[in-house]
């Protein structure tokens, strides 16, 4: 394999902005024209240019990203079982399709996505919906085919994806339009019951005539009945309910609060005297509606994150026959133990075996690392990945839901609607204070009924209305749900709210070190060598797509490469190449000593068992660099900031003794708590002791055990609380309690900062709640409020909750 | 006061015709994108 390079403009240009995206640009043809951050950017702008659509580059917003193509073939957007799943056709000829795609971030993107009719004819219409990501498209199938549009759509840098809840979110926008409606039309009538309530007092000052009075006191009432009848009949329907399954919870003081307030002003107007209550009635219902509608979206906030996650795995796989012919199937329908060919450019559709062939995948999907990574016969490969260079046969291990990404899918899909206990919790304490508030609402009768029948009514009303325990029942799922979610978009997928709970109680976090505390095998560990080499290195290296020569690039970023590098030659074992008039060879041990059997070898301490890398210029040996596994940047500052909130940190590795001491005691784990060699029983057993030594009280302290192997996942199962990090195996993420794409321990720390955050939104919600509940019941029974006072006070303390919820500062995207 | 009957129960008319439309825009799915059309807006010059 050889490539070569031209001269690097890094050094000249590196003030330049790229005219597509806007970020620095690295090379230009000449000082006036287009400059360009990489050649997807180039092609969009020239694909832009030769389609009329110049304009966007006038835009002063644009997307501010590089643009980066999946560079996919979407050839099974074509197929017939992706057609009859996705696509939907129309009696006009014309076919309709729903894509999610990525990258979609702003104004410009809106305008550039709505012209794909002008860059692919055929198209007859695109529209996006940019806060779902979604392009709803519109073509011509005799014209054109979906994968061109696809194609089009994804070197513009939107990398298109079919929308695979559709049914789900068909159901959802019916019951977010049902809801408001219901809204609307609650609204629209306490506002005009308002208005008439405000005649009817300012009437009663001034004198109004009879006859005006029953006018509205009638208008009023007419009022009210649709809206109990329509928007409030839920309200109605969710307490008979309860009631006929023996439950009680807040539905049933609501539909009481409404049913007798509504009685009680209805006979009263019938009677022509005595005050009516259906300005609190409407207003009631109606804010009632608004703060449910409030809370469905703060409930669903966590499933949204992941919903786009969906659509990653293709829909079609292609079968190899018994006689090696292909057949395209669905892939859900993929047998285990069949045969699948992948052509270069397409993203696998199932988990499985390599059986032929060698290529390279990116795994970003799963691991996050953008970096291309071999793959050879016998390797293991998942759906999601995608194959770069060469046709793969993978013999299939799981497919559909088995699949590794279906089921990290699956996993946060249950975290979003798994209850916690201490939700239940708060869910009891809710019905509990329904009752204790329907004894007091008789008691206040009661009390007022000897004084004053009317008011005795109005404060029992009011007090119904007012100690409406929804606040206190939203306290807890609200502040955890939204919390869950939020860690979702930091890449942090928690399974259930009980965990943010456990981890706000320091104990033991035990920690795996592969993988864990250290990063993986391409890092540079040492260089022994002059520092002026590194650019004439970085020259070289930049071409090639190498694990180590990545290992280079990102240990010295900072540093500029050499301008003049030419004839760059990669051979196996090594590189060769011409930088500033000088030979350079850089290659490993075995490489050198082949190419210059004659040369002389510094004296070098040992290698320390890493990778060693020689580099030697004009057939002089003269500098080493080693790789291997080092310990991650921000493992040292995150365990001590994790020490200081009170965690004990044990290490327990599978690794040799020597290699997980110096880790450990570098990390400052004390001598006692470091744990090598141990077998993936030894592990658990250890973690098993600690929780039981942690005690088994209400509130034990958390034993955390963090890991990402096979090997860690009987530990992760039987810890408190199990967290998988990244890149982990689906075993461990499967037991986890925890499972995070993020990179580096920094992620621990947000982990714990979010679940402290979290924790502390809750008990202040419940405070509100209460404190709330109390005054109002104090009020009420003292006959300070009418009802209509405490239908405004009411939705305000769940509102305060909701907002108190969503502003907390639970995990944010600067823990990053 | 007696234009209060007439008044009122046209008011009552003009609200009837705003839920109307406001049902009418919502079952034709005006409030299911708030954000996207907005945007659009200010870029269609062409």
């Amino acid at each position: 394999m050889a490539t070569s390079v031209t001269p690097s403009p890094i050094a000249r240009a590196a003030t330049i902005d790229c005219t597509h995206c806007g970020l620095p640009a690295l090379g230009v043809d000449d000082a006036d024209g287009p400059a360009f951050c990489c050649s997807a950017c180039a092609t969009a702008y020239a694909m832009l240019n030769t389609h009329g659509l110049g304009a966007y580059h006038g835009f002063t917003e644009r997307r501010g990203a590089a643009v980066k193509p999946s560079g996919r073939g979407f050839t099974d957007f074509d197929h017939e079982a992706f057609q009859s799943r996705y696509v939907t056709r129309s009696a006009d000829g014309l076919a309709h399709v729903q894509l999610a795609l990525e990258g979609v971030h702003c104004a410009s993107c809106v305008w550039l996505i709505e012209r794909v009719p002008l860059l692919v004819t055929g198209v007859a219409r695109a529209e996006l919906d940019v806060r779902q990501s979604r392009a709803a498209v519109t073509w011509d199938p005799a014209a054109t085919d979906l994968s061109a549009i696809a194609r089009t759509l994804d070197a513009l840098g939107y990398t298109p994806h079919p929308h695979r809840g559709g049914e789900r979110a068909l159901l959802r926008r019916m019951e977010d339009r049902a809801m408001l409606i219901r809204i609307g039309v609650a609204g629209a009538i306490a506002t005009n019951v308002m208005l008439a309530a405000v005649a009817l007092y300012t009437g009663e000052l001034n004198t109004m005539d009879a006859g005006s009075l029953r006018l509205f006191r009638w208008i009023s009432f007419a009022l009210t009945i649709p809206a109990l009848v329509w928007p409030g009949r839920v309200f109605f329907t969710s307490a008979w309910a309860a009631v006929r399954t023996g439950t009680i919870h807040m539905d049933v003081p609501i539909a009481l609060a409404l049913g007798a307030a509504f009685t009680r002003g209805a006979i009263n107007t019938i009677s022509g005297s005595g005050p009516v209550y259906f300005d609190g009635v409407c207003a009631l219902v109606f804010l009632l509606l608004v703060g449910r509608f409030l809370q469905a979206r703060g409930q669903r906030a966590a499933t949204d994150a992941t919903e786009q996650l969906f659509a990653l795995t293709p829909a079609t796989a292609r079968l190899v026959q018994p006689d090696d012919s292909l057949l395209d199937v669905p892939a859900d329908a993929v047998g285990v133990g069949s045969v699948i060919a992948v052509f270069a450019g397409e993203t696998l559709p199932v988990d499985g075996t390599v059986v032929r062939g060698v290529s390279t995948l990116n795994r970003a999907i799963l691991t996050g690392e953008s970096a291309d990574v071999r793959v050879n016969v016998g390797d293991t490969v998942h759906a999601g990945t995608l194959n770069r260079s060469a046709e793969l046969r993978v013999k299939v291990h799981a497919s559909g839901d088995d699949s590794r990404i279906a089921r990290i899918l699956a996993q946060v899909d249950e975290s979003a609607r798994r209850r916690a206990p201490v939700v239940l919790l708060a869910d009891r304490l809710a019905s509990r204070v329904v009752a204790v508030v329907l004894v007091l609402a008789v008691i206040t009768y009661a009390i007022w009924v000897q004084r004053d029948a009317a008011a005795a009514w109005d404060h029992a009303i009011a007090l119904l209305i007012v100690t409406c325990p929804c606040a206190l029942a939203l306290a807890t799922p609200l502040a955890m749900s939204t919390a869950v979610g939020r860690a979702a978009r930091v890449g942090i997928f928690i399974k259930g709210g009980d965990t943010l709970e456990s981890l706000s109680r320091p104990g033991w976090l035990v920690l795996d070190k592969t993988g864990t505390l250290t990063v993986g095998n391409t890092t540079l560990v040492s260089w022994l060598g002059d520092d002026a080499l590194k650019s004439t290195i970085l020259a070289l290296e930049s071409a090639s797509t190498h694990p180590i020569a990545a290992g280079f690039r990102r240990a010295w970023a900072g540093t500029a490469s050499s301008a003049n590098a030419t004839a760059t030659h990669t051979i196996g074992g090594g590189i060769s190449g011409v930088v500033d008039g000088h030979a350079i060879l850089i290659g490993s041990p075995r490489f050198m000593a082949s190419r210059l059997p004659h040369a002389r070898w510094p004296a070098w301490p040992t290698g320390d068992g890493y990778t060693p890398v020689i580099v030697a210029v004009d057939g002089c040996i003269v500098a080493r660099a080693t790789f291997g596994d080092a310990i991650r940047e921000d493992a040292a500052a995150s365990l001590a900031t994790l020490r200081a909130r009170g965690w004990r940190t044990m290490l327990l590795s599978g690794d040799a003794d020597a290699v997980s001491r110096r880790v450990g005691t570098a990390l400052g784990f004390a001598p006692s708590d470091i744990f090598s060699e141990a077998s993936p029983e030894e592990k658990a057993l250890r973690v098993r002791d600690l929780v039981m030594a942690s005690g088994t009280g209400r509130t034990p302290p958390c034993v955390a055990m963090v890991g990402d192997g096979v090997n860690d996942a009987a530990a992760i199962a039987v810890a408190t609380v199990g967290i998988g990090v990244h890149g982990g195996a689906e075993a461990s993420l499967a037991t986890a309690d925890v499972a995070m794409t993020r990179d580096g321990l920094a992620a621990l720390v947000a982990l714990d900062d979010g679940a402290c955050r979290s924790m502390r939104v809750i008990r202040r919600n419940i405070i509100y709640a209460f404190s709330y509940n109390t005054i109002g019941v104090v009020l009420a029974m003292s006959g300070h409020i009418t009802p209509l006072v405490a239908a405004i006070m009411m939705p305000v303390s769940s509102l305060t909750v909701v907002l108190a919820s969503w502003l907390g500062r639970t995990f944010t995207p600067e823990t990053r | 006061m007696s234009v209060l009957y007439l008044v009122v129960p046209l008011a009552l008319l003009l609200v009837a015709a705003g839920v109307g439309a406001y049902l009418w825009a919502v079952k034709n799915g005006q409030m299911d994108d708030l954000e996207t059309p907005g945007i659009r807006v200010i870029r269609d010059e062409q």
